[in-house]
């Protein structure tokens, strides 16, 4: 008799993985809201999480709502009676009020993710079938935790860094909490100081000059462009549209030399009209190549029927193109303006004057030992801010926008 | 005699087209072979001169002119010296020239035998011809004059000395040497630089690519919630990579950082790891001393949390692709959960697999932005595109770093035939 084909074995294997695993987060997200020591009960979590995980599989009723009720309460009182009645240690051991609602959000988290991750195992002998279902829930599980904590700590960690300041930095470098308590020009004093001092102002226009202006030369070029190799037959048509890809797998780091070379001699370099140029030069070809997925996909009928009509080619394209393709348009434009907007390397080498530095320049010279961190963090997120914004607002354009052309890193 | 074959030649409409096809095309065109084709083939050329960063400025010639003796006394003898001076170190001029207007109210008495006196809408011009200027070299010229009228600094300053000259511009100059390939393939850490742009890459694609793998199963997998979660496990792609980079460099820091003083915390470390800065770290494990390159790992940690949105994005639009009643037929067959993954999905997305690891492979390779800004290159972290920084603007030797370029152009190329023979039809 195979010990792990039980069923509840998983039950005790999930209990014991996601109530610690609950009492930590739920524990740490309290100490950030509180300035205190952190006190982990993590022996009594573990104790409750067995026996819930083990009641989750025994305890099936029909009724979804009885079942849940019946598992946070019970669990709540597991944990709370483990403890000894002081489950968050002697952290909120003064406030009960606020030691219940983080006991229930603890218990509904631990009791949820338990009962879920458990699903239809039941306690005795299953199929390999059940089994592997039950430990492919738990990895779902687990990953998708996994996920969102490595991709919001390093965020959170900035916007925490950029409200600090220099000596509760240094103090305790694991107090993870935001103080709100303080004066807000005292809590937003980083970004206040990088606005009068470092003039943010001017480096967030040229930022969003450049980009925009890269993003308008790469339709410009590019829409043309793309509608020659989608529709027209010229006889170098296929070998084009396949080195257009190889052009795109260029890296700027080997352009860098001779046109930080010719750019200097030709007086280009130390100015935004040289990186005006220099960005839809590296975007265009990954423009065309998107573009012209999408034209290629218009039926080429609608554009016999404007010739037909007496149209010509211009006009086809400014009214029947480009009103068919306005989404793929449009994401190719949030797409180079996001690289336009994070570009460093470019930035980095050709500009020396402080007048027209670009954020990423920007941020690299606040890098040294005389500027506070928390001012380089304040930066960071003063660049970061706007790119996010747009990418959740108009996430469904950039997502197609990504899988259609970024190859590119 | 005729034959039923239609006429070879194109039509008014075909040529219209390829005409049209060419307007269209050509302002891409030039600007795509300006700024990326013509640099391409310009770090060849840069790659064997020995050019360093400096010799960018122009050299020019500089010219002061002094004039000895009391102005303003009639009758009194003047002294006019006109100093001369090449500004580059390295490169010499040629066919140096200058001309200057004397003021009204003096008369010459002797002149240097390289200039001459014109007469130029009845003003005195002196033409002096210097000829070759060697580097560094200077000289100065003398004129003895004879003043009529009392005189003031300002007329004979005025208008100021332009030279003429003309330099050998050192990019377009035909000296060519091997010099710095030489200098580059001699230096022992090159095979060292090598060998970590090796490592980088392989395990930065490979790493992105599993997690990208394993976060697309788990997004498959319809919840509530599932677009905003989505959207968040892309931040890291979209970004600013200096801004991601410098918390990265924050949160890891060895004085301030949160992750040291949690490590020291839980009694993991004695004393604080300088995660970017420290090359080795011994690590025992299971009894065995392994030597861990600690700046590099975590260079490679950075890329691929950076990247696997990437591969997750990709991979994910695969699977959903896959027709769902292939996974109801296995589940009514019986399949476990792996086995429909192992034998059902990995068969599906092995294509886009393959394609995502050749082209990030190629991406990862041409990293330049992160390990820049997250280590500067150092602590053994210097890629090949790191190097390429470090030659050209750290060390100031241009044609070097030209030249580490155009290694790396060399294996880009051999990257992109291998794509090219490896790419399934349907998949690019």
């Amino acid at each position: 008799m195979a010990f792990w084909r039980l069923g509840i074995t998983g039950g005790f294997l999930a209990g014991a993985i996601w109530a610690p695993l609950w009492q930590l987060l739920v524990c740490v997200a309290l100490i950030i809201g509180s300035d205190v020591q952190i006190e982990l009960q993590m022996g009594p979590a573990f104790i409750t999480g067995i026996i819930m995980g083990a009641f989750a599989t025994l305890y099936k009723p029909n009724n979804a709502k009885i079942y849940f009720s019946v598992g946070i309460l019970l669990y709540a009182l597991l944990l709370f009676l483990c403890s000894f009645g002081a489950p968050f240690g002697s952290l909120l051991t003064d406030n009960y009020a606020r030691m219940i609602v983080s006991l229930i959000i603890i218990s509904t988290l631990s009791f949820i993710s338990i009962s879920l991750t458990v699903g239809s195992l039941k306690a005795g002998m299953v199929t390999k079938y059940f089994i592997e279902a039950f430990y492919s829930r738990l990895m779902w599980g687990l990953g998708l935790v996994f996920f969102i904590l490595i991709v919001l700590i390093p965020f959170y960690v900035m916007v925490l860094t950029s409200l600090k300041n220099q000596q509760s930095l240094l103090r305790n470098p694991l107090d993870l909490s935001i103080d709100f308590s303080v004066a807000p020009e005292k809590l937003f004093n980083s970004y206040i100081e990088l606005f009068v001092k470092y003039d943010f102002l001017t480096l967030l226009l040229n930022s969003a000059f450049v980009s925009v202006v890269t993003v308008f030369i790469t339709l410009l070029f590019s829409i043309p462009g793309a509608y020659a190799v989608a529709k027209l037959r010229f006889p170098a048509r296929q070998w084009l549209s396949s080195s257009i890809l190889l052009i795109y797998l260029i890296p700027a780091i080997i352009l860098v030399i001779p046109l930080y070379s010719v750019f200097s001699q030709l007086g280009l370099r130390n100015s935004l009209f040289g990186l005006c140029i220099v960005y839809p030069a590296t975007t265009i070809p990954v423009a065309l190549y998107m573009l012209k997925g999408y034209f290629s996909g218009l039926p080429s009928e609608l554009d016999d029927a404007g010739l037909m009509d007496g149209l010509t080619r211009w006009q086809i394209i400014l009214k029947i193109s480009i009103p068919l393709s306005v989404p793929a348009i449009a994401s190719v434009a949030l797409y180079v303006f996001m690289i336009a907007w994070n570009e460093f390397l470019f930035a980095f080498m050709f500009l020396d004057d402080v007048k027209i530095f670009t954020l990423s320049r920007g941020i690299v010279s606040l890098d040294s030992t005389e500027v506070p961190r928390q001012h380089l963090m304040a930066a960071a997120v003063v660049a970061t801010v706007p790119v996010l914004f747009i990418f959740l607002w108009f996430e469904k354009f950039l997502v197609s926008g990504l899988t259609s052309g970024s190859v590119k890193g | 005699m005729e034959t039923g074959k239609p006429k070879k030649t194109e039509g008014v409409i075909a040529r219209r087209e390829k005409r049209l096809a060419l307007r269209l095309l050509s302002p891409t065109f030039l600007l795509v072979m300006a700024i990326v084709i013509f640099p391409l083939f310009a770090n060849f050329w840069i790659s064997f001169k020995p050019i360093s960063l400096a010799d960018l400025r122009a050299p020019t010639i500089f010219v002061k002119e002094r004039i000895k003796g009391n102005l303003e006394q009639i009758g009194e003898k003047l002294v006019i010296e006109y100093r001369y001076r090449n500004s580059s170190m390295k490169y010499p001029l040629s066919n140096v020239s200058f001309s200057d207007i004397l003021p009204d109210g003096v008369k010459l008495i002797q002149i240097d035998p390289s200039c001459e006196i014109e007469t130029v809408s009845a003003k005195t011009v002196i033409k002096c011809d210097l000829g070759a200027v060697e580097p560094k070299a200077r000289g100065r010229i003398i004129l003895d004059v004879i003043s009529e009228m009392p005189l003031t600094k300002e007329q004979f300053n005025v208008p100021e000395i332009k030279p003429q000259f003309e330099a050998t511009n050192i990019l377009t100059s035909l000296d060519f040497s091997v010099s710095n390939y030489v200098k580059i393939f001699s230096a022992s850490e090159f095979f060292e630089v090598l060998k970590t742009t090796i490592y980088y890459t392989f395990f930065g694609t490979t790493g992105a690519l599993i997690l990208g793998l394993f976060a697309a199963q788990i997004m498959q997998k319809a919840f509530p919630g599932r677009a905003i979660i989505r959207g968040i496990l892309l931040f890291p792609y979209v970004a600013p990579v200096i801004a991601v980079a410098f918390s990265w460099v924050v949160l890891f820091d060895p004085f301030s950082g949160s992750v040291n003083a949690m490590m020291i915390e839980l009694g993991v470390a004695e004393k604080p790891v300088n995660f970017f800065g420290q090359r080795f770290a011994m690590i025992s494990l299971f009894g065995f001393q392994i030597k861990l390159p600690v700046a590099l790992s975590m260079v490679i940690l950075f890329e691929v949390w950076r990247y696997f949105p990437l591969s997750f994005l990709f991979i994910l639009a695969r699977m959903q692709s896959i027709p769902s009643d292939l996974y109801e037929a296995a589940e009514m067959d019986g399949a476990t959960p792996f086995q429909q993954f192992w034998y059902l999905s990995l068969p599906h997305i092995v294509g886009i697999l393959a394609v995502l690891f050749l082209l990030r492979f190629i991406w990862t390779f041409n990293k330049f932005d992160d390990i820049f800004l997250l280590t500067g290159g150092n602590a053994g972290t210097r890629t090949l595109t790191v190097n390429v920084y470090e030659q050209a603007f750290a060390i100031s030797n241009l044609g070097a770093g030209a030249a580490v370029a155009v290694v790396i152009f060399m294996f880009l190329l051999l990257f992109s035939i291998l794509f090219i023979k490896f790419t399934p039809k349907d998949e690019a």
